[in-house]
């Protein structure tokens, strides 16, 4: 392990352009693949706070029972797709039209607004099929006159997400890819740099443990410092444009040390690729 | 020298490449503990191969070659790390690390094979010395002559006190004093029990060693001065 150390530490004194190249493009490689995981990251927060409008709408028929329907409120709420019942009276409509529309500036009478009940999905389970669903059972209800939840709108907004999440996984992926070919591409070259010193190794007979030990330290090491340079260019970035632009959402910590112990790992594995291939030739 | 005990047996060994240059042809022979051989013969002949052979860096492609009891047929990547530990390898160019000194060359060598740090030095000193180059332990290869880099180059091939030395056209690079100084040298280390396998162009240095010769045109094994005396020819 020390000969292994020092002979990482005297092939990154013999070149130190070389050793800088390696780490600044695994910096640089994934730093763009953060960024756009950063974005694809905030369209699905952005996404996420749209969903959550998603919701149903059962208008009462006039003159229901209160005691029919705070049955039914126990019974939706217990649907399993079901996060939230609330029983909206005539007045509290009136109240929340008053507030949110103008033209409602001047009615004071409540009578003509029905009662209704206004039902909430859990995350996960707003999609058309099944706010459809929902809606037909609340349809089944005698006291239902109506179920409204923007049929339409709901349809969109889900062929809208359907897109952004196939856009950002084929986008993800062509943006791994191209990460790890950069970065295999570096790491081959300070391997190859280095393979008169793998063919004499193997000449004197170290095993390919041995051999290996050095590089995959090396490999480890620059991806590490990479996946961190990276995680620091991605802050900067999104300091900046949450003080130009709009304010943008930064990875969880989970995410971030994640982010690094990738850099860390495609650093080892492409060191590993690299020199057993240089090994196979000598 | 010899005890006429084999080191290195050669089966029948034939070496053939897709692309269809150079190689062997059924080529069999023994070296014996202790034995100097010489392996001549024109560029292309096959010296090198052998030599790649030994050491394992080639294997035949029909036949068994067979280096102090390890085989080709069944080697291993490990074993061959074994074996390797116990050969001692030269070539023309020296193959030296260019940034590291003379001592560190030949320290490498143990270092990378698992030997003890604190046996490290005394051994390393010892070898310098004994290819005479006490004095110039800490040089880097570019403020050495290609005989002291060879000689380097010798000493790393030592130091691990091999059983054979295995040497491709070591003074092919050389002028004839540092040649001979160089040979004079392996003539040294083959006095103190080690045998040495040499690949060479130069006819006038086999013939008056005196030592067993092995001549190779174009692959196959054309004479063997074991059984015949070497006879007056040019390449």
């Amino acid at each position: 392990m020390r000969l292994a150390l020092r002979e990482v530490l005297t092939a990154f004194r013999r070149a130190p352009g070389l050793g800088f190249l390696s780490v600044f493009t695994i910096a640089f490689s994934l730093f763009a693949f953060g960024l756009f995981g950063l974005v694809a990251y905030n369209t699905r927060l952005a996404l996420e706070r749209l969903e959550e409008r998603v919701e149903i709408r059962a208008y009462v028929t006039e003159g229901t029972e209160a005691d029919a329907v705070a049955a039914a409120v126990g019974d939706v709420r217990a649907f399993p797709e079901v996060a939230s019942v609330t029983y909206v009276t005539p007045e509290d409509a009136l109240k929340k039209a008053r507030a949110e529309m103008a033209e409602f500036q001047d009615v004071f009478e409540p009578e003509f607004l029905p009662a209704s009940l206004e039902v909430r999905l859990r995350p996960g389970m707003r999609d058309p099929e099944r706010v459809k669903a929902v809606s037909n059972r609340l349809k089944g209800y005698s006291f239902v006159d109506d179920v409204r939840y923007g049929e339409e709108w709901v349809q969109k907004f889900y062929s809208v997400r359907r897109a952004a999440t196939a856009a950002g996984i084929v986008l993800g992926i062509a943006f791994a890819l191209a990460a790890m070919i950069i970065i295999g591409s570096t790491i081959r070259t300070s391997v190859l740099a280095r393979s008169r010193e793998i063919g004499i190794m193997r000449l004197v007979g170290a095993t390919d443990g041995f051999i290996r030990a050095p590089f995959l330290i090396d490999g480890l090491l620059k991806g590490l410092i990479g996946g961190m340079l990276a995680v620091a260019l991605m802050w900067l970035t999104r300091a900046a444009l949450t003080a130009t632009v709009f304010a943008f959402e930064f990875f969880p910590t989970p995410v971030l040390l994640l982010g690094i112990l990738v850099g860390a790992v495609i650093g080892l594995l492409g060191s590993a690729l690299s020199v057993g291939r240089q090994l196979q030739r000598v | 020298m010899s005890s006429g005990q084999p080191i290195v047996k050669f089966t029948s060994v034939t070496k053939s490449w897709q692309r269809g240059s150079g190689g062997l042809q059924k080529v069999s022979f023994a070296a014996t503990r202790g034995e100097f051989l010489f392996l001549t013969g024109p560029s292309g002949a096959g010296k090198s191969t052998i030599l790649k052979l030994c050491y394992m860096d080639e294997m035949p492609s029909a036949g068994e070659v067979r280096v102090s009891g390890t085989s080709s047929m069944n080697a291993s990547r490990v074993e061959i790390s074994k074996l390797r530990r116990k050969l001692g390898i030269v070539f023309q160019d020296f193959r030296l690390l260019e940034d590291r000194t003379a001592w560190a060359n030949v320290a490498f060598a143990l270092e990378v094979t698992g030997t003890q740090p604190k046996a490290i030095p005394a051994r390393v000193q010892k070898v310098l010395e004994r290819v005479g180059l006490g004095p110039k332990m800490q040089a880097m290869p570019s403020e050495l002559s290609g005989g002291e880099q060879q000689r380097v180059a010798i000493a790393r091939a030592l130091v691990n006190d091999p059983f054979v030395l295995l040497a491709d056209e070591p003074t092919g690079n050389l002028d004839d004093r540092a040649s001979r100084a160089v040979f004079q040298l392996l003539r040294d280390i083959n006095v103190s029990g080690t045998a040495v396998m040499m690949a060479t162009h130069d006819l006038d240095l086999v013939r008056s060693s005196g030592f067993r010769s092995l001549e190779l045109n174009k692959g196959a094994l054309v004479y063997d001065s074991s059984e015949a005396p070497l006879p007056e020819r040019e390449h």
